[in-house]
């Protein structure tokens, strides 16, 4: 620490240290700096998932999609309260089983439960089974900026009441499949995120089954509606 | 090197005989015990679908090595197959070699089934009075087919205990080696290239293949029929590395009165915790998985412990590790009602250690070691089994290509996921995994409920699905299917299912199964 200092007082300092300095004094700066955790690369147009904060995230296999950089890049993560996990699923879209651990019921002391993971596991997907008060959140947050965890909260749009990121599937649409022919194949997913108070923002998505068929990732639009004749009846 | 080749009487056997006992097809043994198989009934080992080992009435009714399980189904129909188990195999014939330490120091084995000692001579009367003994020692362990060889030098001795009968044994005389040997045809080589090779060449014993010159046989037939021939020729003596007993580590404690509350065990037991847990250390040790028993009041000592249970640990038992692993069993098998009386002996084993450098703490902490802390202290709020570790299998539906494995164990008895499985589903999987699956409907034009022929025809095209019953109507916007599976067609009951794809015009899918005129959703794709 005390050698970079000295080196950044000698002049002709390199090009990239100076960059690193400053990044680091902005860091500094910053009221929250948390870390960033690793992003695979179908989910990339999403923004990354910040040490100390909440998402919410409305659809598994997006919120599986978030979990698949960190356990990929060998850090631990939890999954909370679903009991009906599908594992497999969460492999074909590149999450690294070996680093997952699940607590499929916590019970009535689920609160507990993440608290508890939150200390040792960076990443840590609930899905809550209530409604929970503003103060219990704001403890959770509390907790969550302390060890720099994220919490990926997988529940219905809005009902976590402290949420950095809040993330929702406006519209999914299957490929594949046809009537009565063919099989699933992969998702385009319409994501529509909400960052804080900046206005919303949309992004689409494609989820493939295998990590290694991982489509071309399909570049942000801004929120214009799609029209999908398909999708117009329902 | 002495080079005294043909030296009858073998100047070196004079100082220690070999003796070795032999305990034939012993992963049929070893494997009938752990099932339970009866002595005399026919059992084979299987490997892959072939028979890597089977017993005496198996081979009477004409089951060989290395035959097809079918095949030796079909000649002998009660035939008890068996999985094949190396650990199992070494596990049980620790036992017999705890009962051959019993009789004489210095036992060597040489694998499961095999064993070598230096013969005691004197102390029990004489060779063959010694094999009695060990013979009869180890009928009373339950081995009941053991041969041993007695001779000058191990290859020797190995072969007069395979040509003993059973509980019997063979006594090369000193010096008598070469004679014995010489007798013998080549097929004791093992090796079937080597002896089908010396068969054409016209040499049908071992005392054929002796009169030739060592280098011939070393160039010609390679370096384990030159190793043979120079055993013929006199000069085979082999050191034995006797192995070091393993320190007795297991602790048990007795209550008086026997206790019927699993925190009052908890609370006497952690003292033999302790000691356990000092005595695996004070050898450099740690213990990575422990058997935990309780036995009940009134059970006899050598009966099966009411509750016994192997735990594993991510990283090593510390006391408080154990004490716990011991609550949560007694405290399970109170409820479940299997420790139905007071517990007078409860019995710590500890069945695999590591030397403690391996487990060393890292200087800062890993951070592994802090997840199995945190995991640990989940464990402790919402028991063992709920904290688990996704595994995946193979199977067909969705439920059964994976498996969850509590923290800290090893996953057990998981099918293979590598091979097809016929019928299981293509990329993407679901999900979401239903379990137990929801009941759902599917209505046709005309709001009929489908369903589907036995010729696996569905009775029209889907138009609205309600995929739970908490969940809306949709209409149907893209579906494939049915997809026929034939589950467990060999049994009595077969189950016959088709199984649909189905994506709602919300852009929702689902994996629905009709089994018998009823729809489920087994599976979901959000």
């Amino acid at each position: 620490m005390f050698d970079h200092l000295g080196v950044s007082t000698t002049p002709g300092v390199a090009a990239p240290d100076l960059q690193q300095l400053r990044e680091r004094m902005r860091r500094l700066e910053r009221p929250t700096p948390g870390v960033e955790l690793a992003q695979a690369p179908s989910v990339r147009a999403l923004p990354a998932l910040r040490g100390g904060t909440s998402v919410e995230v409305g659809d598994l296999g997006l919120a599986m999609a978030l979990l698949a950089g960190p356990t990929a890049a060998g850090e631990w993560c939890a999954v909370v309260g679903t009991p009906d996990f599908g594992a497999e699923a969460a492999a074909g879209l590149g999450v690294d089983l070996a680093r997952v651990v699940l607590v499929p019921e916590p019970g009535e002391h689920w609160l507990e439960v993440v608290a508890a993971l939150v200390d040792v596991v960076p990443l840590v997907l609930l899905r809550p089974p209530s409604a929970v008060p503003d103060g219990t959140a704001a403890r959770v947050a509390a907790r969550l900026r302390r060890r720099d965890a994220v919490l990926l909260l997988h529940d219905e749009p809005g009902r976590w009441p402290r949420c950095e990121v809040r993330l929702r599937a406006t519209r999914s649409s299957w490929s594949g499949l046809g009537p009565g022919h063919g099989r699933l194949r992969s998702r385009d997913l319409e994501v529509q995120v909400r960052e804080g108070a900046r206005p919303p923002r949309t992004v689409l998505l494609r989820l493939a089954g295998a990590a290694a068929d991982l489509g071309p990732r399909v570049e942000p639009t801004p929120a214009s509606p799609r029209v999908d004749p398909v999708w117009r009846a329902g | 090197m002495s080079t005294a080749t043909a030296a009858p009487g073998g100047r070196r056997g004079s100082d220690h005989r070999v003796l070795v006992v032999w305990c034939p097809d012993w992963p049929v043994t070893a494997a009938s015990v752990e099932a339970g198989v009866p002595e005399r009934a026919p059992a084979a080992v299987v490997h892959a679908n072939l028979v890597q080992a089977c017993n005496g009435p198996a081979r009477a009714e004409g089951v060989r090595r290395g035959m097809r399980r079918r095949d030796a189904q079909a000649r002998c129909p009660d035939l008890a197959v068996l999985p094949a188990s190396p650990d199992r195999d070494e596990r049980a014939f620790e036992d017999v070699l705890g009962t051959i330490e019993e009789v004489g120091p210095g036992v060597a084995p040489l694998r499961p089934g095999l064993v070598a000692l230096r013969a005691p001579g004197r102390y029990y009367g004489g060779e063959e009075q010694a094999a009695a003994i060990l013979a009869e020692r180890l009928v009373g362990r339950g081995v009941w087919d053991n041969r041993a060889g007695i001779a000058d030098e191990l290859f020797t001795a190995e072969h007069a205990a395979r040509r003993s009968g059973v509980q019997e044994s063979t006594v090369i005389p000193r010096g008598g080696s070469v004679e014995f040997l010489r007798a013998l045809p080549v097929e004791v080589l093992d090796d079937p290239d080597t002896v089908g090779l010396l068969k054409r060449l016209g040499l049908r014993s071992l005392g054929d293949l002796a009169r030739l010159r060592r280098h011939e046989v070393r160039d010609r037939f390679g370096a384990h029929a030159a190793w043979v021939h120079q055993v013929v020729g006199g000069d085979g003596a082999v050191h034995l590395t006797a192995r070091t007993p393993p320190p007795e580590l297991a602790r048990h404690v007795d209550f008086e009165p026997p206790l019927e509350s699993a925190e009052t065990i908890v609370f006497s037991l952690r003292r033999t915790v302790e000691a356990f847990v000092a005595g695996v250390a004070a050898h450099g040790l740690v213990c990575t998985e422990l058997l935990v028993e309780a036995r009940c009041e009134g059970q006899h000592p050598d009966d099966v412990p009411a509750s016994s249970r192997a735990w594993l640990h991510p990283r090593f038992f510390t006391a408080a590790d154990v004490v716990d692993r011991v609550r949560w069993q007694l405290q399970g098998d109170f409820r479940s009602g299997e420790v139905g009386a007071p517990v007078d002996r409860v019995r710590l084993v500890p069945l695999g250690v590591v030397p403690d450098a391996t487990h060393a703490d890292a200087l800062w902490g890993g951070t592994d070691e802090q997840v199995a802390h945190g995991l640990a202290r989940v464990q402790g709020m919402v028991g063992h089994d709920g904290v688990v570790v996704p595994v995946l299998q193979g199977g067909r539906s969705p439920a059964d290509r994976q498996a969850w494995v509590p923290w800290g164990e090893r996953p057990r008895d998981l099918r293979p996921p590598g091979l097809p499985w016929p019928g299981s589903l293509p990329a993407p999987a679901p999900t979401r995994v239903l379990r137990p699956p929801q009941p759902a409907q599917v209505l046709g034009a005309g709001r009929r409920t489908l369903d589907v022929d036995e010729r696996g025809v569905l009775s029209g095209e889907p138009t609205h699905v309600r995929p739970g019953p908490g969940e809306a109507w949709q209409p149907v916007a893209a579906w494939a299917g049915p997809w026929p599976v034939e589950e467990l067609w060999w049994e009595e009951a077969p189950r016959r299912v088709a199984r649909f794809q189905v994506v709602g015009v919300d852009g929702r899918a689902w994996l629905l199964v009709l089994d018998d005129g009823t729809w489920w959703t087994e599976a979901a794709y959000d």
